[in-house]
């Protein structure tokens, strides 16, 4: 490490030398969630597509079926809004956290 | 039968179980760097001290034509020897003989060797090296883990229990070393994990292979689970051994006494720490400057290295160290060092070893990760783990001791025994650096030039409150040394507590954030 940049820790405004470990380098920072993303929470296989692009669906109807480990998930509309664009096909593995389906708000 | 044919018979039949697997499940074994399950116990045990047990006892399993299979020993080696003179009971999953599958058999001789281990109060080691459960065995081989992790869980805190991990140890299995004390790894030999790359990659198609899922380094470094690396069985083995050194028989007794030998540490202690509070050095050469001959076992030195732990000797007998490591993440609290260093707080304190803390950390490390990985319950645990010690507990502040950190690291109010300080200390609620932006945050607004005016108000607050005096007089610190005194101070310490005596409250048990 000697050859690398000096490493730095800032806890309440001082800044102090160190290292970084590995898992420190790998931590997942955080993004703030865009709730008009329908993300996979799993990774697995869609089985079936219930809706259309631009088709305007009620807060709670069912929009697709994700199978992850032997279970069919039901995937629901989290508000009344519209499907702006599907990025799955029926029969696709998907890994975790694929963004699946867009949608925006409708009044 | 005369005596003589009998004795030949038998010697027969022992040679024959000792072969285990067949000549060439050996010679398999030994082209992976692995060594059998006997020569292992033997490699780890004195000279000559080892018996063997149960060598005849022979499988159930009649499903699937498995009537028909001679399993030697069925898969395992139990028995008891002695290391440095010391008891030991054993068990070696013996990878050869079915993959080291475990049966109800292979099960009821590993559950025997543990119930002799406990009820003699001497220390247990399990070796693993097993493909897991024997299929054709059923839930017979279900309950012969789960008779296992019963008798873990019963002789956790009684008797040491150590568990080295040199073959695949996966599903189920892997809860025995995880309910056990130490686990021990080696790297390339060691596998680990619930779930095996091929079901992960059916299920979730993540391609990953078997020393990148659950390999020694990952166990070591990335998820804890492991508390010594090496790079060979043979360094394994000298770890295990050397660890057995430090540690008492159970949980009535003391670990073993051995000669004093001044520490020799080349650099003066005065010399290693840096008096700006924001630079590094390694903590390690602190403890190697006040142990007994410069000693100190480390334990989990890959994982969390922002906080050390690990034994060494003071006047001859075992101590515990816990130390803060600016070296690494300047040295901060987060979820796994606080993890780290309470289990380790617990273990001290089941094994009637005192703990000495070595205090330099600016806080908690910031962070969403930090906090929503549950830095509130995992930094609890440290809190909790000082405060039921009943061991005798002393602290050193070397520079830093900030805010909640400061009253985690074994501080006078959890009841510390003694509390001493180096002059530079700077006991606080945060650095000057925070402290001087919140409580001056008008006057450095407001002023024309606002860092000329932050930087007097930090020099202002350094002043006041950077350094252990304040501390001190309220009785928070019982004494502010010269770093020199540390070590002879501590001694003194620790034999003015040796015959300390606590009792809390009676309970079944308390509820440690876990």
């Amino acid at each position: 490490m000697a050859d690398q940049e000096k490493q730095y820790i800032i806890v309440h405004s001082a800044k102090y030398e160190t290292t970084y470990n590995q898992k420190y380098l790998n931590r997942k920072v955080w993004e703030e969630p865009n709730f008009n993303h329908i993300k996979s929470y799993i990774p697995g296989t869609i089985i079936e597509i219930l809706v259309k692009e631009g088709q305007l669906v009620k807060a709670g109807e069912s929009i697709l079926i994700l199978e992850a480990m032997k279970m069919y998930n039901d995937i629901k509309m989290p508000f009344k809004g519209k499907i702006l664009k599907l990025n799955i096909e029926s029969g696709q593995k998907i890994p975790k956290d694929f963004l699946m389906i867009e949608i925006e708000p409708v009044k | 039968m005369s005596l003589k044919r009998s004795i030949f018979d038998l010697r027969k039949r022992k040679d024959q179980v000792r072969l285990g697997g067949g000549e060439e499940a050996i010679e398999k074994q030994v082209a992976m760097g692995k060594l059998t399950a006997r020569a292992r116990i033997l490699a780890i045990v004195d000279e000559g001290s080892f018996h063997e047990y149960d060598m005849f006892v022979e499988h159930v399993g009649t499903d699937f034509d498995m009537g028909n299979k001679v399993l030697a020993g069925d898969g395992v080696v139990i028995g008891t020897g002695t290391i440095y003179g010391s008891p030991v009971c054993l068990f070696a999953q013996d990878f050869t003989v079915a993959g080291g599958s475990l049966g109800l058999m292979h099960a009821r001789k590993i559950t025997k060797i543990m119930d002799h281990a406990l009820k003699m109060r001497v220390p247990l080691i399990g070796i693993n090296d097993s493909g897991g459960a024997r299929i054709q065995e059923g839930v017979n081989s279900l309950a012969g883990y789960g008779e296992i992790f019963f008798r873990n869980t019963l002789s956790s805190g009684v008797i040491p229990q150590i568990s080295v991990i040199l073959g695949p140890c996966a599903g189920g299995a892997v809860y025995s070393p995880a309910l056990t004390d130490f686990v021990f790894v080696v790297e390339n030999i060691s596998k680990m994990f619930i779930t095996g790359p091929a079901v992960i990659k059916s299920v979730l198609g993540e391609d990953i292979s078997m020393e990148a899922l659950g390999g020694a380094r990952v166990h070591a470094e990335i998820t804890g689970n492991a508390h010594f690396f090496a790079l060979s069985e043979k360094e394994c083995f000298e770890q295990i051994k050397k660890l057995i050194t430090y540690i008492p028989w159970n949980n009535t007794q003391k670990a073993k006494t051995f000669p004093v030998k001044e520490p020799k540490f080349k650099t003066k202690i005065e010399n290693i720490v840096p008096a700006d509070a924001r630079l590094p050095y390694d903590i390690r050469d602190i403890i190697k400057s006040i142990a007994d001959g410069s000693e100190f076992f480390e334990i989990m030195e890959l994982f969390a290295a922002n906080i050390v732990i690990g034994f060494g000797r003071m006047n001859g007998e075992t101590v515990g160290f816990v130390a803060n490591q600016p070296k690494v993440l300047a040295g901060v609290l987060d979820c796994d060092s606080s993890d780290k260093a309470a289990r380790f707080i617990r273990y001290c304190n089941a094994f009637n070893i005192p703990i000495i803390t070595l205090e330099d950390m600016p806080g908690y490390l910031p962070g969403v990760d930090q906090e929503h990985a549950g830095v509130i319950r995992h930094g609890a645990k440290i809190l909790y783990a000082y405060s039921e010690a009943t061991v005798p507990r002393i602290t050193v502040i070397i520079r830093k001791a900030y805010g909640g950190g400061y009253i985690a690291m074994n501080s006078r109010h959890l009841r510390a025994d003694f509390v001493f300080a180096w002059p530079m200390a700077e006991i606080a609620v945060m650095g000057p650096e925070g402290a001087a932006n919140i409580v001056f945050r008008k006057e450095i607004s407001e002023a024309e030039d606002p860092e000329a005016m932050r930087q007097q108000k930090i020099q202002e607050y350094k002043d006041k409150f950077a350094n252990p005096f304040v501390a001190a007089s309220k009785g928070y610190i019982d004494e502010v040394i010269e770093p020199h005194e540390t070590r002879k101070i501590l001694l003194h310490a620790l034999k003015i507590s040796a015959n300390k005596d606590v009792q809390g409250p009676s309970k079944k048990h308390g509820l440690p954030p876990f």
